[in-house]
């Protein structure tokens, strides 16, 4: 059966609330949910009441009441709706909830998970737009969970809930809502810290995570159709583990890397992916290129706002340079 | 030691002597840390509670081990009233390998699951979430526990104190607030960081009860964090206490206090939280040789636990990246 993405993240919480009391809601109302998602989830809401708080807007309190819940033994979901208000609560993610299993020399841990709407939606201009994988990824002890399929939306989330041991970031992505994939009840899920490989291809990687990985997707169709290249489709599935290896093969097989990312173009994910790249597969690499997000903050203006977007345009026209370079 | 539910008219001679105990131990043992911070003996920069002690003494003795004990950067007394080993408290303040957090978290991240001292944070305000948080975890699950954070005054100028209280107030957890006002937000005095005089008036509009007493009266703070742990225990709904005392240390070991005077000083000596107690034990009529024995007792108690720490093993370096993840992600991230 074929599932959106919006409906992954409904049924991995649906789920894992009936299948174990310790996970609780902090909030809960996962804003911008397709119609097929919130038929899902608003029962569920019902039905596990005693479980899910109503919350004021709080996002430092509630980021702390579920770093504290978990200390206590629970599995919380905290929602920090959208993106850019992950900033409100970082004091408690990054340096309370990051710190704790390090800091008490291992004598516990917090499996909360901080659910983020996140990246460019479309007119959210520069207070809603954020993408925070590579701020977060700079915060060791967090796991920072970015699916780019439906499959992944539901697996990662419901592995967060049921599963972690650790504190994990989920950034969700507004645009990724209506993305379905294939989803077989009870198929094993791909482990966590493994890249997906989307593609297969011979000329060029594209390493993708998150809303980069259907564009990723649609760029490689694009070399293919009109360009007679073959592209590989690299999806990181999570920020931190990061899997360097799956990079570091497909580039050695494909000799030219593109890394899209909707961070910013300096000190981003890409820029992580291209200096492992750099240190340890140069002997195979021809090429190297990042199609990022420019270092400006994000205009409201439509056009603006083009501008500066990752779309599969430009990571088509990325790979074509890589290609031609060498 | 717990005396859960004593009122303090019913407390023999014995608890009060028990208690008597207990403050010399924080005060004591702080007076270590001290001496070896003056020494170099002390990596960072750690917090004493010096004159605050009556305040972790009262309030621990009612809490179960299985209650939650949140603090902060000023946490030591908290930390062995509650029931912490105190060798391994200070093995972990002079960062070795058998301290509570085998050296990783030190005097302002002293944590102690086995103890229920699930978080002392080293950033202010920081806990006063969390401990509602574990508050939230116990009544959900339908247990008795609850959690009681410790804070300063200085908390009270930080938004999440105050979203806090508003989410305790809205959820009715069973959390136990206690203000340590010593007077002092870091080297600020109250009257400088705030125009609300009294702690207690912020839980007011919250609708939370609170009280504001002696803190340096450890009879006092028994007989209050009595009534509100049972209060709490009994509604599942949380309460504040305000406990009124004085820094007698400076903020940090090393600090200079250029701004309070010598007279300052030697006025709030004159409130001392252990020679208030020592007076009220003379007219019980505890003999001076009795109380001195206390003192000379725990004094030998540490000075064993000071060597044996001293002399103990510090972190191999080579352990320096174990633990950042609670599974083998640890693993995937060296690469």
């Amino acid at each position: 059966m074929k599932i959106s993405f919006a409906e992954g993240v409904a049924k991995a919480i649906q789920e894992s609330l009936a299948a174990n009391p310790r996970v609780l809601l902090i909030g809960g109302g996962i804003m911008g949910l397709n119609t097929a998602a919130r038929a899902l989830l608003d029962p569920v809401l019902r039905d596990f009441a005693s479980r899910i708080m109503v919350t004021p807007i709080s996002e430092l309190g509630l980021a702390g009441a579920g770093v504290g819940a978990a200390l206590a033994g629970d599995r919380p979901l905290v929602d920090l709706s959208t993106g850019s208000f992950i900033f409100q609560a970082f004091a408690q993610v990054a340096n309370e909830a990051a710190n704790i299993h390090y800091m008490t020399g291992g004598q516990t841990s917090v499996p909360v998970t901080f659910y983020s709407l996140a990246g460019r939606r479309g007119g959210g201009a520069a207070q809603h737009s954020h993408a925070t994988q590579a701020l977060l990824g700079q915060v060791p002890g967090l796991q920072v969970l970015t699916p780019g399929g439906a499959e992944d939306a539901y697996g990662l989330l419901k592995w967060a809930l049921l599963e972690s041991r650790n504190p994990s970031v989920y950034l969700s992505h507004p645009l990724l809502f209506d993305e379905t994939a294939e989803w077989i009840p009870h198929d094993p899920f791909l482990p966590v810290g493994k890249a997906r490989i989307r593609r297969e291809g011979r000329d060029v990687s594209l390493i993708a995570s998150s809303i980069m990985v259907p564009r990723a997707l649609a760029a490689a169709e694009t070399l293919q159709r009109q360009h007679g290249i073959s592209a590989e489709v690299v999806d990181l599935r999570t920020i931190i583990p990061l899997d360097r290896d799956t990079v570091l093969q497909s580039a050695a097989k494909t000799g030219r890397a593109v890394i899209a990312d909707e961070c910013h173009h300096s000190y981003g994910v890409a820029a992580e992916i291209a200096a492992t790249l750099a240190e340890k597969g140069l002997a195979s690499l021809k090429a190297v290129r990042r199609v990022t997000m420019p270092d400006v903050p994000i205009p409201f203006s439509a056009p603006l706002e083009a501008e500066i977007t990752v779309t599969a345009e430009k990571i088509v026209a990325g790979a074509l340079d890589a290609v031609r370079a060498a | 030691m717990t005396l859960q539910g004593m009122s303090v008219k019913e407390l023999n001679k014995d608890m009060l002597l028990a208690f008597y105990e207990q403050l010399w131990r924080i005060r004591l043992f702080e007076g270590q840390v001290q001496r070896l911070a003056a020494r170099g003996e002390v990596p960072g920069f750690p917090h004493l509670s010096t004159g605050q002690e009556a305040v972790a003494v009262g309030v621990c003795a009612h809490l179960r081990e299985d209650d939650y004990l949140f603090s902060g950067h000023r946490a030591h007394g908290h930390v062995l009233a509650k029931g912490s080993d105190p060798y391994a408290v200070f093995a972990e303040i002079i960062g070795r390998q058998d301290g509570v957090c085998r050296g990783r978290g030190g005097s302002m991240h002293l944590v102690d699951v086995a103890h229920g001292v699930l978080g002392a944070t080293g950033v202010v305000a920081g806990n006063v979430s969390l401990a509602a948080g574990a508050a939230w975890a116990a009544q959900v699950r339908g247990e008795s526990r609850l959690a009681v954070v410790f804070f300063g005054d200085g908390a009270t100028g930080a938004g999440v104190f105050h979203e806090t209280l508003n989410l305790a107030s809205l959820w009715q957890l069973p959390l136990l607030l206690v203000c340590e006002n010593n007077g002092m937000a870091e080297f600020t005095s109250r009257e400088e960081h705030s125009n609300v005089a009294k702690v207690s008036a912020f839980a007011v509009p919250y609708d939370i009860p609170a009280q504001t007493i002696d803190g340096n009266d450890v009879l006092a703070v028994y007989e209050a964090a009595r009534e509100a742990i049972e209060a709490i225990r009994a509604s599942g709904a949380p309460r504040l206490l305000e406990c009124m005392t004085y820094r007698m240390a400076g903020h940090y070991v090393g600090d200079a206090q250029h701004y309070r005077s010598k007279e300052e000083l030697a006025a709030m000596k004159q409130k001392d939280p252990i020679d208030r107690l020592r007076r009220h034990l003379v007219k019980q009529g505890v003999s001076d040789n009795e109380l001195e024995a206390v003192a000379a007792r725990v004094k030998t108690e540490l000075d064993a636990v000071v060597d044996r720490a001293r002399r103990a093993p510090r972190p191999d370096p080579a352990t320096v990246l174990e633990d950042v993840y609670s599974t083998a992600f640890a693993m995937a991230q060296r690469a």
